[in-house]
């Protein structure tokens, strides 16, 4: 496979904080990649020195195969889909499409005929003589999309596109997403901390705390074997049981709700925990358990039934030993640089 | 029976109650004041002003016809002791304010860009602080810095650069026997004074552009001198217009300055003090007053024309 982006120690240090600290990627042509991790993880930080809005402290940025480390944007074969849009309230819809292509001197007529095209690709057209201010949420998401794809990049950047858009529009707008994506066969960067959202869209997934990556897989890979205990909780919710286990042998195991099969009454045995049930949170299509149990608190995610059991009631978790997943030691925070 | 979860209603609880059950009442009430005084005293006085323009003097007796007449007008674009009047200030006012908008850009662009919480309140601080002394002592300090045996002067001859002065001292017109003497010298001035006035709108126009537009527009392959001509220009003319109307007009109608600095030439403001204190000719004084606003106006509808106003 192709590399399209390759990061190689890539160190970035904003006055005391290490925003981006040593990180190492490849991203592969054509694929959808995500950046994963809470605000402050320095996800949004690698996109920008990936588009070159940020400077690198060290480290290297390969595009393409070409050191790119100290290139503006402007020539970079990158794009990029910014988090507020930065849609040009001055220019009419059509122009702001047209804008990249105005820059490099492509005649009016030509220039609008194609902005034309990938409105239509965007789904817009008859929007093209609007301000964008007179546009809603989800039309200048497209509009921003539409701009950033005319000079048909070998690279997309996107910063939390979809960030500011109710749920359901979201969720349309993730599917159109991956299926732009797709028929396109652009690299995709996508920047998100909704973990639901890296895990439907994305080939691979990098998920970033504290400036470094703490797991890059598939999103399979991340939510069936969490290495560290900030994954297995970030991605998805997580039981983190600490100890010795039978044939399993000591240390901290991530165990997912869904996996924790619950009976009422008291059945002591291997795998198996007694507790009391302390809170019910019916959720429609399931039911989320919150068990106390000796040492903690476990919770159980199963399919609603028609009998919900009352809380206080005595009951068991079980779970297989394979749904156990052994954890190492994450990245301890280092809010502090060592220059 | 119905029970109301309402208190006793006392006078000023029903007051409350009627202007937010009609809030154009409020409105009304908190207009008419400023309404009063716009219309009547600010308005008023200047139409009555404006309204003078139109009689004319008697040159035998010095009395004044209240008869309409476009007499005075013609006097003051007939003389050409009048018209170079007129064009002098115009020319002055135009350099000044071209001056301000050079010297305005980048500090305001620097101040928006570039600083935050305590820099920026630094920044805002040093644009201010001129205007808190006052204007009259600026200008003497300006006469006094720019004077023959000045500060200004003086630096030039520490750098050995002499020649430089008095080659521009020695420009026809712009020139004269030292700076503060000499048309050059009162554009300084000038320049210096009203400063402010276009650092500040500039920098509220500037303030409102996201960052994210200029990245973006990087981003879309354009080099910074695009950026500029594209999306930074086109969003800072509304603050540019406003700045540059602030230092045409205050150029226009100042008559302080050129007294105190520069050539013996009249410009309008002196003309129009002038003609209704000592010389007693209000009309002509009027007429005078109604030049910057027809000015004002004409440059008001190019800039429209322009598109100047396209992005507010």
């Amino acid at each position: 496979m192709q590399t399209a982006v390759q990061l190689i120690n890539l160190t970035c240090i904003f006055g005391n904080v290490r925003a981006v600290d040593r990180v190492n990627l490849e991203v592969y042509s054509g694929e959808f990649f995500s950046m994963l991790g809470p605000s402050g993880s320095g996800k949004t930080t690698c996109l920008r020195l990936i588009g070159g809005f940020e400077a690198p402290s060290s480290g290297q940025i390969v595009l393409f195969g070409q050191d790119a480390s100290r290139l503006p944007p402007y020539a970079r074969d990158v794009n990029t889909v910014f988090q507020d849009y930065a849609l040009f309230p001055h220019m009419s819809v059509l122009d702001n499409v047209a804008y990249a292509l105005m820059v490099r001197g492509v005649p009016r007529a030509e220039r609008h005929r194609r902005a034309g095209e990938m409105l239509e690709l965007v789904k817009l057209s008859g929007m093209e003589h609007r301000r964008p201010s007179q546009l809603s949420g989800g039309q200048r998401q497209r509009v921003a999309l539409a701009r950033a794809l005319i000079n048909q990049p070998r690279l997309l950047l996107l910063d939390e596109p979809l960030g500011a858009l109710d749920l359901k529009l979201r969720e349309e707008m993730q599917i159109e997403l991956k299926a732009l994506q797709r028929s396109l066969g652009i690299t995709f960067i996508y920047v998100t901390h909704d973990q639901g959202e890296a895990l439907s869209m994305s080939d691979r997934v990098a998920v970033f705390n504290h400036g470094q990556i703490e797991q890059l897989d598939t999103p399979k890979g991340l939510y069936e074997h969490p290495q560290t205990e900030f994954v297995a909780r970030f991605v998805g919710s997580a039981n983190i049981l600490e100890g010795r286990l039978i044939g399993l042998g000591e240390g901290r195991f991530a165990l997912r709700p869904e996996r924790v099969r619950l009976v009422a009454g008291s059945e002591p045995g291997a795998h198996r925990l007694v507790g009391r049930l302390l809170d019910v949170h019916y959720l429609g299509s399931q039911t989320r358990y919150e068990v106390q149990v000796e040492g903690g608190r476990i919770t159980a995610l199963a399919p609603s039934q028609e009998e919900i059991l009352p809380a206080g009631s005595v009951v068991t978790l079980s779970w297989d030993a394979t749904s156990l997943r052994p954890l190492a030691d994450g990245i301890p925070a280092r809010p502090e640089a060592s220059v | 029976m119905t029970q109301t979860l309402r208190p006793p209603r006392g006078l000023w609880r029903r007051v409350s109650d009627l202007f937010y059950l009609h809030p154009g009442l409020l409105l009304f009430l908190l207009l008419v004041p400023p309404m009063l005084w716009m219309g009547i005293i600010y308005l008023g006085s200047l139409f009555n002003l404006l309204l003078y323009s139109f009689y004319s003097i008697n040159g035998f007796t010095g009395q004044l016809e209240y008869r309409f007449t476009l007499d005075t007008f013609k006097t003051l674009l007939t003389t050409p002791a009048n018209t170079d009047i007129v064009i002098r200030t115009v020319l002055m006012a135009l350099a000044v304010t071209l001056a301000c908008g050079l010297i305005a850009f980048p500090i305001a662009f620097y101040m928006a860009f570039y600083t935050r919480g305590n820099t920026r309140t630094l920044w805002y601080m040093l644009v201010l602080l001129p205007l808190w002394s006052s204007y009259l002592v600026r200008v003497y300090a300006g006469r006094l810095i720019l004077a023959q045996e000045g500060v200004v002067s003086w630096f030039f001859a520490q750098l050995h650069l002499s020649w430089l002065l008095d080659a521009i001292l020695k420009t026809p017109v712009l020139g004269g026997p030292s700076l503060a003497s000499s048309y050059f010298g009162m554009f300084v001035v000038f320049t210096y004074i009203w400063l402010p006035y276009m650092i500040l709108p500039l920098l509220a126009s500037l303030e409102r552009v996201p960052k994210s537009l200029i990245q973006a527009s990087a981003d879309l392959g354009a080099r910074p001198g695009q950026t500029f001509r594209r999306v930074i220009w086109p969003l800072a003319v509304p603050g540019v217009a406003a700045g540059s109307i602030f230092t045409f007009s205050l150029t226009l109608g100042d008559y302080i300055i050129p007294q105190v600095v520069g050539q013996p030439g009249f410009f309008i403001g002196q003309m129009v003090y002038i003609q209704q204190g000592t010389a007693g000719n209000i009309p002509l004084a009027a007429a005078f007053s109604v030049v910057p606003i027809v000015v004002i106006t004409l440059y008001l509808l190019l800039v429209r024309r322009l598109g100047a106003f396209d992005a507010l």
